[in-house]
C-alpha cells in the first residue's frame, strides 16, 4: 500500500512539473525548482497522511497493540519505532525527485547554471517539513480507531499549520498577535530554509514541533483504555 | 511464589471489574481461571501482564513488581491475549522472527525454528496468517508467548473455538509448558480444567470465591462435578 502511495506522489508530482502546461518547467522558462518546492508541501499534506494513517489506528482496531504493549518496550519506543518506519517512506519518496534536480541542471544554459545552494536548501526544508508531518500523521492515527478519520484529522492539522497561521497573521483583527502566528507558521520556516539561508532556529522550530506532536501521541498512547 | 496478587483492583467509573482479589501460585504449577462472562478474568490477566493499570493494589510476577518493573517482568512472562489478535498480512516466521526480536533474543532465528516445532507450525511456518484457520492462528499465538521461554505464561482463553483434535494437542502442549512454568489460564470448560489444571481459582462478580485444588474442591463441595460446584458458585 505504501508503494502505492508513493507511487501516486511522484505521477502526480511528475506530471505537474514536467507535463500540466500552467505549472509546466519546461513552460516555465527559467531553469530552477521553485515550483516543485512550493508544490511538495501540499503533495506532503496528503501522502504523509496517507502513509501514517494505519501505524496506531490499525492496531487499535485490530486489537494488536496489546502485542506490543506486553513486550519489554516502552512506549517511545513503540512510538519512535512507528515514526521513523513512517519517515523512512517519505525519504524514499523524495530519494526519486532528486532527479528533477539533475535534470533542471542539465537544461540550464549553460548547463550547471542553477542555484545549488537554494536547491540543496529547499530539499532540507523539505525533510524537516516531511519529519513535522509525520509527527502530526502519528499523533492523528494514535486518537482514533478509524484510519479514515486519522487520515482527515492529520490533511486538516498538517493544513492549519501550513497554511492556517499565515491566514491568521493576516487577519486584520489579529494585528497584534501577528509576529507570534508567523512564528508558529510552518511555511513560514519553509521559505525561508528553502532560499537556502540554514537557520538553527529553522530547524530548532520543526525538531521542536516533532517533538510535540510525539509528545502528544505518548500522552494518548499512555492514557489507553483498549 | 511465581505468581502473587495482593488485593488488586479495577474500577471502571462506579463498576468493579476486579474487586479486591489476591491469590499466589507457585512454579510449576497450572492454575484454571474460571468464571461466568464478564467476572473480570480477562481484566485481571491484563493487570498481570502490564496491559492495564490496577486502580489499586500489586502484582508480582517471581518476586517483580508489574507496575514498579515493567520491562523486566515483560522479559519473564508470555502473554496470550483473548480472541488472540495477530498481524493478519505478516508471514507466520516473519511475524515471530520479529516478536523474537523484541526481546533480543541471542540466535532469534533458531528459536523462531524451535517454537514453531514446539507448536506444531512446521507445515504452515510460510503461510501468510491470514490464511490460518482458527486452531492454527491459536498456534501462533501461543508461539508468540513461549518463544523466549518464560517463567510465567498468562494464557486468556488458549482453546476457544478449536475442534476436538487441536484441543487435546494445546492442551497437552500447555501441561509440556507447565512443567517447568508457572501457568494461568481462563477457559469456560470444566473438563479442561479436570484435564490440564492443578488447581483452581473461581472469580464472580469481580471477587474471588473459591481457590483451591481441584480435590480440595470437590471435597468441600461434596461433589464429584466441578460444573455443579461452578454453578453453585456463581450464580
Amino acid at each position: 500500500m505504501a508503494y502505492i502511495t508513493i507511487g501516486i506522489f511522484l505521477l502526480a508530482a511528475g506530471l505537474l512539473l514536467w507535463f500540466f502546461p500552467d505549472t509546466s518547467i519546461l513552460d516555465y522558462g527559467y531553469a530552477e525548482l521553485t515550483g516543485f518546492f512550493s508544490l511538495a508541501p501540499f503533495l506532503f499534506m496528503f501522502l504523509i497522511p496517507a502513509i501514517c494513517m494505519r501505524s496506531f489506528a490499525e492496531e487499535r482496531r485490530e486489537g494488536t497493540y496489546i502485542l506490543l504493549a506486553t513486550r519489554p518496550l516502552t512506549s517511545w519506543q513503540i512510538i519512535g519505532a512507528k515514526y521513523f518506519a513512517c519517515l523512512v517512506l517519505v525519504v524514499f519518496s523524495l530519494v526519486p525527485t532528486l532527479i528533477y534536480g539533475y535534470t533542471i541542471s542539465k537544461l540550464a544554459m549553460p548547463a550547471g547554471n542553477v542555484d545549488t545552494g537554494a536547491i540543496i536548501g529547499s530539499y532540507i526544508g523539505l525533510l524537516l517539513l516531511g519529519a513535522a508531518f509525520t509527527a502530526i500523521g502519528i499523533f492523528a492515527s494514535s486518537i482514533t480507531k478509524n484510519q479514515v478519520i486519522a487520515f482527515a484529522v492529520a490533511v486538516f492539522l498538517c493544513f492549519i499549520m501550513y497554511n492556517g497561521f499565515d491566514a491568521m497573521a493576516k487577519m486584520a483583527l489579529l494585528t497584534g498577535l501577528q509576529d507570534l502566528f508567523m512564528f508558529l507558521s510552518v511555511n513560514e520556516h519553509y521559505q525561508s530554509i528553502s532560499r537556502g539561508v540554514l537557520d538553527t532556529r529553522d530547524a530548532v522550530y520543526f525538531l521542536t514541533l516533532v517533538f510535540f506532536f510525539l509528545l502528544l501521541t505518548h500522552f494518548t498512547i499512555g492514557g489507553r483504555k483498549w | 511464589m511465581s505468581i502473587k496478587v495482593q488485593s488488586l483492583s479495577k474500577h471502571y467509573g462506579e463498576q468493579k471489574s476486579v474487586d479486591n482479589i489476591s491469590f499466589a501460585a507457585s512454579s510449576g504449577r497450572i492454575i484454571g481461571f474460571l468464571g461466568p462472562n464478564g467476572a473480570g478474568k480477562s481484566t485481571t490477566m491484563k493487570m498481570l501482564a502490564g496491559y492495564l493499570e490496577p486502580t489499586s493494589g500489586q502484582a508480582m510476577l517471581c518476586g517483580l513488581d508489574v507496575q514498579q518493573q515493567p520491562l523486566e517482568v515483560k522479559r519473564i512472562m508470555g502473554y496470550l491475549p483473548e480472541q488472540t489478535p495477530l498481524y493478519a498480512d505478516m508471514y507466520v516466521k516473519e511475524f515471530l522472527l520479529f516478536v523474537a526480536n523484541t526481546y533480543g533474543l541471542k540466535d532469534p532465528e533458531l528459536k523462531v525454528k524451535e517454537t514453531i516445532k514446539a507448536v506444531g507450525l512446521d507445515l504452515e511456518q510460510f503461510k501468510k496468517i491470514s490464511m490460518l484457520s482458527k486452531g492454527y492462528k491459536q498456534r501462533v499465538g501461543l508461539a508468540q508467548a513461549i518463544i523466549h521461554d518464560p517463567k510465567v505464561l498468562i494464557l486468556d482463553e488458549p482453546t476457544s473455538g478449536l475442534d476436538p483434535n487441536q484441543l487435546s494437542e494445546i492442551r497437552a502442549l500447555i501441561r509440556t509448558l507447565g512443567k517447568d512454568k508457572t501457568v494461568i489460564l481462563s477457559t469456560h470448560i470444566m473438563q479442561e480444567v479436570e484435564a490440564v489444571c492443578d488447581e483452581v481459582i473461581i472469580i464472580h462478580k469481580g471477587r474471588i470465591v473459591a481457590n483451591a485444588t481441584i480435590e480440595a474442591l470437590k471435597a468441600a463441595h461434596q461433589s464429584n462435578s466441578l460444573e455443579d460446584i461452578f454453578r453453585k458458585l456463581t450464580s
